[in-house]
């Protein structure tokens, strides 16, 4: 019996109890839990981190955030066990059931270490100071002799040493230190500062035993695919499984209830085949016979909604940021430029389509799950099933990838529902198709920049309306567009330092399901601001680095909420003073990246570096593409660098991985991938026609460059994507002089080389 | 009835003729270390070796298999220490890792084909595999290292 499962059984304390060190940390403060305790379930707080020591040396911690790819199963020791002087090689780690004693586990918004580094290292010293202790009090010497290193605990003046697992008995009963013995690290003394530690995982994910959710495998195990609607909204209007139920393999149909609009977090609905392995549920369900009522989204065209898109921003909207007078400012402009951008649905088209196991057992569910918010998936199992919260227990695989596809819970409710349908344990099986026609969309957005120029080529007046569904729509109805505080993911607070300023809101109704994928909004805000500050150089004959440091301007830290934002002036749930504007950081990035790329070099024709910044998830990341553009317009990406400020940053390989995914991921939004809706229905179903970055294509280099430093935390997961995609656009206009204003470039490249494309304003 | 070699063992299979390889080897062999990603040849995720050659196990029907030796990730080394994982763990290529047990498949049987790649080899042979995450420099690098430990 694993940990995990035991957890389940609220028998945590128990086990960890048994002789192991226990301390937990959360919002309350440091404890030690000890094995005469009330069980988890009982306490009234909700520690978000658990670090055990056994007696045999063993550290065991509990991970209560996801691992998708950013490392937090690594880089959650890394802080924790460097803190205690542990021993890399003896540091276990296991994965959190969704459980609210965990406090809030949904990984998404590039949040794991920007809220719990504080209580990572807490958590650490405070094992530290009690195995020191422990260790002084057998040895009879004063605690200020001894010293925790490396496993083991030292008397400094004799060299004596006691190692970890022996002193966990005496440190289970010693009183708790007070303050002033829980001393955290200074960054000198941090062993692992800058280095690079074996990932947790590293071994199974390359050997073929890494699981995740389509790889958990029950006894007596039922595999379902299904058919959903095709528009959202829609349901079964006639369904005929006699062919499917033909199929061998082929066990059950069974319909699944779906949401009515708008739909939520819960499934679709539609009807599916239960079988004995995949292969059988495919063909089975490839062989229903349903016809649909398509319902209120049957007309949604995604080209006659770009049109409109891009018809609403040519009108004010809804005031999100004001600062002067913009109107004003323009008319007295001795040169006005204006940019209009376009960024179409995109899909996460992680490689793991969703996929999620569950048992129901004696009225309770038992789910294994790639998800994202474990605790979500909990409560929406709970509500579509008719269940309380705690017949619901959530386990949580490897994520195979997620991007925010991962944190909605839909695909966790079918296999619940169709486990207590069926009698038996299912595995829901999202084929690709699936995963890309019924997902959660990355909304459509049109942009609408303005600026107003003073004689010199200084930027006076900037207007920016964007248009485009608002998330919130997925979940309520009657969601017109974006909140003001959307526009804080990049639009409204942007670290430009223009004396006259409006950043509006425009309306956009939903008509599919609009989700979180990677770095949000700040994706298409990224790309047209980023864009249009190149564009703004090259119109005033600017060098276009050099204008980006002019635009930022002279260093200050801005508090936005009492600057022209319009309320709630959200800061990615930071206050403003922890987390001001800070003009500097985006001004060192830049300079970084300018640098380190060699920006300014001669390139020959058909090559070309861009530059874009942006503040996003708190963090400051500039970024310096270059592209050779081939003359059928193929784009490749030779080289690219990234310098990066996200304040402390406490696993600088995993940020380097994670700025060069972001790298390579904003390249597929910018240059291959799009969502386009016909009838109401997804156009695409896999890769061949939504493409995304391959090898070939993909850069050699991305050099990353992380800004040195003890500042508060900003995300990591997340704010590599949006500089790079305007960085790629305006290297491709330096390369061809063509100047991209709607995503994908796709094939818009296609005869550059003859001028006919309709060559950019260079 | 048809019979195959897996990781060493001997198989049999008598269910659809038509099954692809990928949901044999994954439902029938518990062997979920080949991944499923498309279904259509597009991602490389399902990648085994097939009588040697690198092959796309959602595209073999079971039909085609009768006495074939197939290895799968779990069988390319005894110890997980084929030279290509040493290189990917030297080099800590995986983000989220669900396209590395194919990455690593496609990069052996490279090995054994151009045993000093090129990077127009390494383009041409790792080009049909997706990694979402964006792993492909470091993939780049692992190849040319495990190369240098042969
Ligand atoms: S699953 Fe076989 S190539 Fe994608
Ligand atoms: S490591 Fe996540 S898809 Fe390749």
């Amino acid at each position: 019996m694993t940990a995990r499962d035991l957890l389940h059984r609220r028998e945590f304390l128990q086990l960890l109890g048994a002789g192991s060190l226990v301390i937990v940390v959360g919002p309350e403060g440091v404890r030690r839990l000890d094995a005469a305790a009330r069980p988890l379930a009982a306490e009234p707080w909700s520690p978000a981190v658990y670090v055990s020591v056994a007696e045999d040396g063993v550290v065991t911690l509990i991970c209560h955030r996801s691992e998708m790819g950013q490392g937090i199963r690594t880089t959650m020791p890394m802080i924790i066990a460097d803190e205690m002087e542990a021993d890399w090689a003896r540091c276990r780690v296991e994965q959190a059931d969704g459980d609210e004693k965990y406090g809030n586990q949904n990984t998404d918004g590039s949040t794991s270490i920007r809220d719990f580094l504080r209580t990572y290292r807490e958590a650490g010293a405070t094992v530290r100071a009690l195995l020191e202790d422990a260790a002084a009090q057998a040895w009879g010497v004063s605690p200020t002799e001894v010293k925790a290193q490396q496993h083991e605990v030292v008397h400094v003046p004799t060299g004596r040493t006691r190692t970890f697992g022996a002193l966990v008995a005496a440190a289970r009963t010693m009183p708790m230190p007070g303050p002033e013995r829980v001393r955290i690290k200074q960054p000198g003394e941090r062993r692992w500062q800058g280095k690079q530690m074996t990932s947790i995982d590293l071994g199974p994910m390359t050997s073929g035993t890494a699981r995740y959710g389509a790889d958990v495998i029950l006894p007596g195990m039922k595999t379902a695919v299904l058919a959903r609607p095709p528009v959202w909204g829609g349901t079964v209007a006639s369904l005929d499984d006699s062919a499917a139920l033909a199929v061998p393999g082929v066990e059950r149909v069974v319909r699944v209830p779906g949401a009515p609009l708008p739909s939520g977090f819960l499934p679709l609905g539609g009807v599916a085949v239960v079988a004995r392995n995949t292969w059988a549920a495919i063909r089975g369900r490839d062989a229903l016979r349903i016809t649909w009522n398509h319902g209120a989204n049957a007309d949604y065209e995604s080209a006659a909604y770009q049109a409109a898109l891009a018809e609403a921003v040519r009108k004010p909207g809804r005031a999100g940021r004001t600062n002067g007078n913009a109107a004003q400012a323009l008319a007295s402009a001795s040169r006005r430029i204006v940019g209009e951008y376009y960024v179409p649905h995109l899909s996460h088209a992680q490689m793991e389509p969703v996929a999620a196991v569950a048992r129901v057992r004696d009225g309770t569910v038992e789910a294994w799950a790639p998800t994202q918010s474990p605790v979500d998936a909990r409560k929406t199992i709970a509500g579509y099933l008719g269940l309380d919260v705690a017949q619901v227990t959530v386990h949580v695989t490897l994520l195979g990838g997620a991007f925010g596809r991962k944190s909605k819970p839909d695909f966790v409710c079918e296999a619940a529902w169709l486990a207590r349908e069926v009698g038996a344990p299912v595995r829901v099986q999202w084929t690709r198709e699936d995963d890309l026609r019924h997902s959660y969309y990355h909304s459509a957005a049109a942009h609408r920049l303005e600026a107003g120029l003073d004689a010199q080529g200084t930027v006076t007046a900037w207007t920016h309306r964007s248009a485009y569904p608002a998330i919130a729509a997925t979940f309520a109805p009657g969601v017109t567009g974006a909140e003001p505080d959307e526009l804080t993911n990049g639009a409204s607070d942007i670290p430009f330092h223009v004396p006259n300023m409006s950043v509006e809101i425009c309306p956009a109704v939903a008509h599919s399901r609009i989700g979180w994928y990677r770095s949000v909004n700040a994706v298409h805000h990224g790309f047209a601001i980023g864009s249009f500050v190149d564009e703004l150089a090259h119109a005033t004959g600017k060098d276009p680095a050099a204008f980006l440091l002019a635009l930022i301007g002279p260093d200050r830290q801005v508090d936005l909420s009492a600057a022209g934002l319009v309320a709630p002036a959200s800061n990615y749930g930071a206050t403003w003073a922890d987390h001001p504007l800070d003009t500097a950081r985006a001004r060192r990035v830049v300079e970084l990246a300018a640098e380190q790329s060699g920006w300014g070099s001669p390139l020959p024709r058909g090559r070309g570096r861009g530059i874009a910044m942006h503040r996003s998830f708190l963090s400051y990341v500039a970024a310096v593409v270059e592209v050779e553009v081939l003359p059928d317009g193929t784009v490749r990406v030779p080289r690219a660098t990234v310098a990066v400020d996200a304040g402390f940053v406490a696993n600088p390989d995993r940020v380097r991985s994670q700025m060069a995914g972001a790298l390579i991921m904003a390249m597929s939004n910018t240059l291959y991938s799009e969502i386009t809706f016909a009838d109401g229905r997804v156009v695409q179903s896999n890769y061949h026609d939504y493409p995304v970055t391959r090898m070939r294509a993909a850069p050699r280099v991305v050099d990353v460059h992380i800004v040195e430093s003890e500042g508060l935390p900003g995300g990591i997961g997340e704010p590599g994507v949006p500089p790079a995609g305007a960085a790629l656009a305006n290297a491709i206009f330096s390369a061809t002089g063509v100047r991209v204003r709607r995503l994908p470039v796709g094939s818009q490249l296609a005869g550059w080389t003859t001028g006919a494309t309709g060559r950019g304003d260079r | 009835m048809i019979t195959l070699t897996v990781n060493g063992t001997r198989r049999s299979f008598d269910g659809d003729p038509t099954m692809p390889l990928l949901w044999f080897l994954r439902d029938e062999l518990a062997l979920t270390g080949t991944k499923y990603g498309c279904g259509l040849a597009l991602c490389g995720a399902c990648t085994v070796h097939v009588d040697g050659q690198s092959a796309r196990a959602c595209q073999r029907q079971m039909q085609t298999l009768e006495g074939a030796t197939v290895t799968t990730i779990e069988g390319l080394h005894p110890r997980g220490e084929h030279p290509v994982q040493v290189a990917w763990r030297e080099i800590d290529v995986p983000q989220c890792g669900y396209c590395q047990p194919g990455q690593i498949m496609q990069a052996a049987w490279l090995l054994t084909q151009k045993p000093t790649p090129t990077d127009e080899d390494i383009d041409t042979a790792m080009n049909g595999h997706l990694c979402r995450c964006g792993t492909y420099p470091r993939i780049r690098a692992a190849i040319k290292a495990a190369e240098g430990q042969r």
